[in-house]
Formats: C-alpha cells, sequence, structure tokens
C-alpha cells in the first residue's frame, strides 16, 4: 500500500460540491421557473456583459467545471457501486464528459 | 476438525436491500442532475459566445416545455443534493471553538444562511 | 401455554452442510430478554449443537455481533420485545466468511486493525527521567469519542464498501487510526499514511454513512475518515507544493 494521489481527484470534487450546494438550485430557479415565467429575461447584452468581465469570466466558469468534476466523480464512484466496474472505461467516460464540459466552457468564456 | 468457511455473495442488487442504502443511491444520484445541468450551462456559455441569435435561441429552447420539465427534475435533485451536503458538512469539519465542539446544527445552519444568501444575490444579479 | 416468540437462526455445519440454510425454533418470550438470552435458551435447552460467540451481556465486550432482522446489532443488545409478534431471522455478520453457524472469520479484521498502527508514535524518543506526557482535558476532548471501539465489527457488516471490495481497511480500522492522529501525544500521521492514505484507506469509502448508524457506541467512523480525507489531502498538497520538506 502507498500513499494514494487520490486528493489530486478528491480535492476539486469536494469543492464542487459546495459550489454546486450553494449556487445549482438558484441557476435552475432562475433558468427553469422564472425565465420561462417569463418573471426574469436574461438579456443577450446583460449577461454577455457580466461574461466578458474577467471576474465574470471566472465566477461562471467556477459555477460549471467544479459542479461537473464533482458529477464526474461522484458518478464514477457510484457506477462501481451499481457493479458497472472499477475500469478505464468508466473513468474515461465520467472524467471525459466533465473534461468536454469544462473545455467548452472554458473555450466559450475565453471567445466572449 | 475440518475448517470450511462459506463466503456470501455480495448480490448486484445489495443497494436495494435496505431503506438506508436505497436512500443513499438516491443522493449518490443527485450528481448525476448536477452534471446534466452543467452541460445546459455549458451549451448556454457557447451559445453566448456566438451571438446574440444563438443566446436567444438557447433561451427559448430551455424554457420549452420540455426544457422546464428537465429543470425542474433537476431542481429536485438538486435541491435534496444541497440538503444532503450540509448534513454532512459538520461531519467532515468539526469546529472546535475555546475547547468546545461547536455544535453540529451552527454549522449546518450557517451553511443555510450562505445558500440564502447567495442565491439572493444571484437573483438580484439577474435582475429580479 | 406462556407467550412465545420465533427466531429463524442461519445454522452453517462445515462438515455437513454444502451451504447455509435457516433453522426455526420457538422460544420463550419475555419482555426483558434479549436475542442472546434467547439463542442461549436454544443452546441450552432446545439444540446444544448451535454456535455463537457472546461474553459480557452488556454491549462492551463487542463479540455478539449479528445480522437481526437485515441489521448489524448486538444480540446482547436487541430486545425481544421490539420484535414481538413477528419472527427474529438471526444471520452472522454480513461481509464475513462464515466459519460455522453465527461465527464468523474475524482474521482479515485483525490485520486490518493492526495494518494502522494503533499505538502511539511519539514525536521525539524522550527519556522515562522526563517524565510522563500531560494532555489537558481538552485535549482528550479531541479524540475521546474515537477511543469508545469495542471491535464489534458491526460497521464492516454494514458497509457496503467492504462488501465490494475486501482490501478496504474499513471503518473501525480507520478510527482507530484517527484516534492516534488526533492525540496530542502522538506524532505517527505520516508513519500511517501508507495505509491510511492508500486507496484502499480512506479513498475507498464513498461516505454512506451506515457505519455511524449502526455503530452501538456512537464512534462515529464516517465522521473520522471523512476528517482524514480532508486532513490527507492537505499533507498531499503540502507534499506536491514543497517536496521533501516533510517526513
Amino acid at each position: 500500500m502507498a500513499k494514494s494521489n487520490k486528493p489530486m481527484l478528491w480535492l476539486p470534487f469536494a469543492a464542487g460540491g459546495l459550489v454546486a450546494a450553494l449556487v445549482i438550485p438558484v441557476l435552475i430557479l432562475i433558468t427553469g421557473v422564472l425565465v420561462p415565467l417569463g418573471v426574469l429575461h436574461l438579456h443577450y447584452e446583460t449577461i454577455a456583459a457580466f461574461a466578458h468581465h474577467p471576474i465574470g469570466k471566472l465566477i461562471l466558469f467556477g459555477a460549471v467545471a467544479l459542479p461537473a468534476w464533482h458529477a464526474a466523480h461522484r458518478l464514477r464512484m457510484t457506477a462501481h457501486d451499481l457493479g458497472l466496474g472499477g475500469g478505464i472505461a468508466v473513468k474515461i467516460a465520467c472524467y471525459g464528459a466533465a473534461g468536454v464540459l469544462i473545455l467548452a466552457a472554458a473555450g466559450a468564456l475565453i471567445a466572449i | 476438525m475440518s475448517r470450511r468457511p462459506y463466503m456470501r455473495k455480495v448480490e448486484r442488487s445489495w443497494w436495494l436491500q435496505h431503506p438506508r442504502y436505497i436512500l443513499y443511491m438516491i443522493r449518490e444520484l443527485t450528481s448525476l442532475f448536477v452534471g446534466l445541468y452543467c452541460a445546459l450551462l455549458a451549451v448556454g456559455l457557447v451559445r453566448l459566445s456566438q451571438g446574440h441569435a444563438a443566446w436567444d435561441g438557447f433561451v427559448a429552447a430551455f424554457s420549452g416545455p420540455l426544457g422546464v420539465v428537465f429543470q425542474l427534475l433537476c431542481l429536485v435533485f438538486t435541491t435534496y443534493h444541497s440538503v444532503t451536503w450540509f448534513a454532512l458538512t459538520p461531519k467532515a469539519m468539526p469546529l472546535m471553538v475555546k475547547g468546545e465542539p461547536v455544535p453540529g446544527g451552527v454549522i449546518v445552519g450557517a451553511h443555510y444562511v450562505a445558500w440564502a444568501a447567495v442565491s439572493i444575490a444571484v437573483l438580484i444579479g439577474a435582475g429580479i | 401455554m406462556s407467550e412465545t416468540i420465533t427466531l429463524e437462526v442461519l445454522r452453517y455445519l462445515p462438515e455437513t452442510d454444502s451451504e447455509p440454510h435457516f433453522q426455526r425454533y420457538t422460544v420463550p418470550y419475555k419482555d426483558e430478554w434479549v436475542v442472546l438470552d434467547a439463542l442461549n435458551h436454544i443452546k441450552d435447552h432446545l439444540d446444544a449443537t448451535l454456535s455463537y460467540r457472546w461474553s459480557c451481556h452488556m454491549a462492551v465486550c463487542g463479540s455478539c455481533g449479528m445480522t437481526i432482522n437485515n441489521e448489524p446489532k448486538l444480540s446482547c443488545h436487541t430486545f425481544l420485545r421490539d420484535y414481538r409478534g413477528g419472527v427474529i431471522r438471526v444471520e452472522p455478520l454480513d461481509h464475513f466468511p462464515i466459519e460455522r453457524d453465527l461465527v464468523i472469520v474475524m482474521d482479515s479484521f485483525m490485520d486490518k486493525l493492526s495494518s494502522v498502527k494503533p499505538y502511539l508514535i511519539p514525536k521525539q524518543d524522550k527519556p522515562l527521567s522526563s517524565g510522563e506526557y500531560l494532555q489537558t482535558p481538552g485535549e482528550l476532548n479531541v479524540f475521546h469519542q474515537y477511543t469508545q471501539c469495542i471491535n464489534c465489527m458491526l460497521c464492516y457488516a454494514a458497509c457496503p464498501q467492504v462488501g465490494l471490495n475486501e482490501d478496504f481497511v474499513g471503518p473501525a480500522a480507520l478510527a482507530l487510526a484517527h484516534r492516534y492522529n488526533l492525540d496530542s501525544r502522538d506524532g505517527g500521521k505520516a508513519a500511517r499514511a501508507d495505509v491510511v492514505a492508500s486507496n484502499e484507506g480512506i479513498w475507498e469509502c464513498t461516505f454512506v454513512g451506515a457505519c455511524s448508524q449502526v455503530c452501538p457506541k456512537c464512534v462515529d467512523p464516517a465522521a473520522a475518515i471523512q476528517q482524514t480525507k480532508i486532513s490527507a489531502s492537505v499533507d498531499w498538497l503540502k507534499d506536491l507544493l514543497t517536496p521533501g520538506a516533510h517526513t
């Protein structure tokens, strides 16, 4: 047995869990309830201006990347619980999917 | 006297055998909905980078009936994630103040206050 | 005819049985009896071939752990009156090989306990002449609950990760390591890390929390493990940012 490098995966997982818990529900409230009901309007100019600002970019990136990583790591562990194996395929699927989302978010934010 | 230890097999359905494990699976499943909504957010950011028309199309798409149903499902599960995450935090990060442990309820309560504060800040930022 | 209650007990006699099977016994119902009393009645009056572990009959020795109606419990700590009118199913602890009847093979547990170096490893060698270690009540308070483990193995029976991976060091052993890591007299966290912070140590845990739910002594091994995850992650970051600076 040797000391594991799991903290590399676990630290962003833990951070993502907290960010997801604090931020995701209100975001869904906005995009899933308030905007469809017409109570709120997400104007392109306003959101793009926020995303143009470096702090805005950081916040938006954090709100997407960390929860995405959290989901990936947790789903990988759950796949093992469900007997879907702890092999390389599950790891690639989970972290790969998160990687795609993170890169897409990063790419989009850099472009704005 | 011959020994012949018998090892009972763990079934794939082990988590269905007790309510405690079913609840655990539901708790873990909340991360699927966190991930799916992050995908929606990522798509949103990409559409935002593609300009006004692309963004409006994205807003229209997630405001439709399918989008709303999906998001309401996400809302239920991600709220359950928040509730269970806050409940477990005092176990992972016990606080000692002046040699006495801070009651778990205080740590959990502080998280709910933070949750409310962040939510209100985001709502105000979004123009409520 | 005084009241009775039925026990359905898993039997396994390796000399004759190819696999375990249930056997029913009808025992007297008494309000003050625990399942252990019912088992003792079976052995004394109904079936002397039944084998099971027990000792103190007061939930301090940790010997009588069993699965009672699908729940890991101490048989001396489980009252018949909570199952009145029903059938009590008694099986050996989950996740361990069955030696005979309700007796499990606990060698793996003993190995895992000793693997975490469950003894004080002083920060520095001190001669006897320098006197005893001093510890304040506050310092004791920090790790006291983790000293309460009676090695009953209910947590191993409850933990699904123990069931899915027989190499997982497990809740009690990791809680015991935490007991020493938190002890102000101890300096052995790094020495324990090879086992505790390995993939088969804390990182196998997914915080199901079943271990803490079934623990008869409120040790809360789940909390111990999560705290160790944070501690191990901080140490990992320290090693990453300042390699070689820490032992």
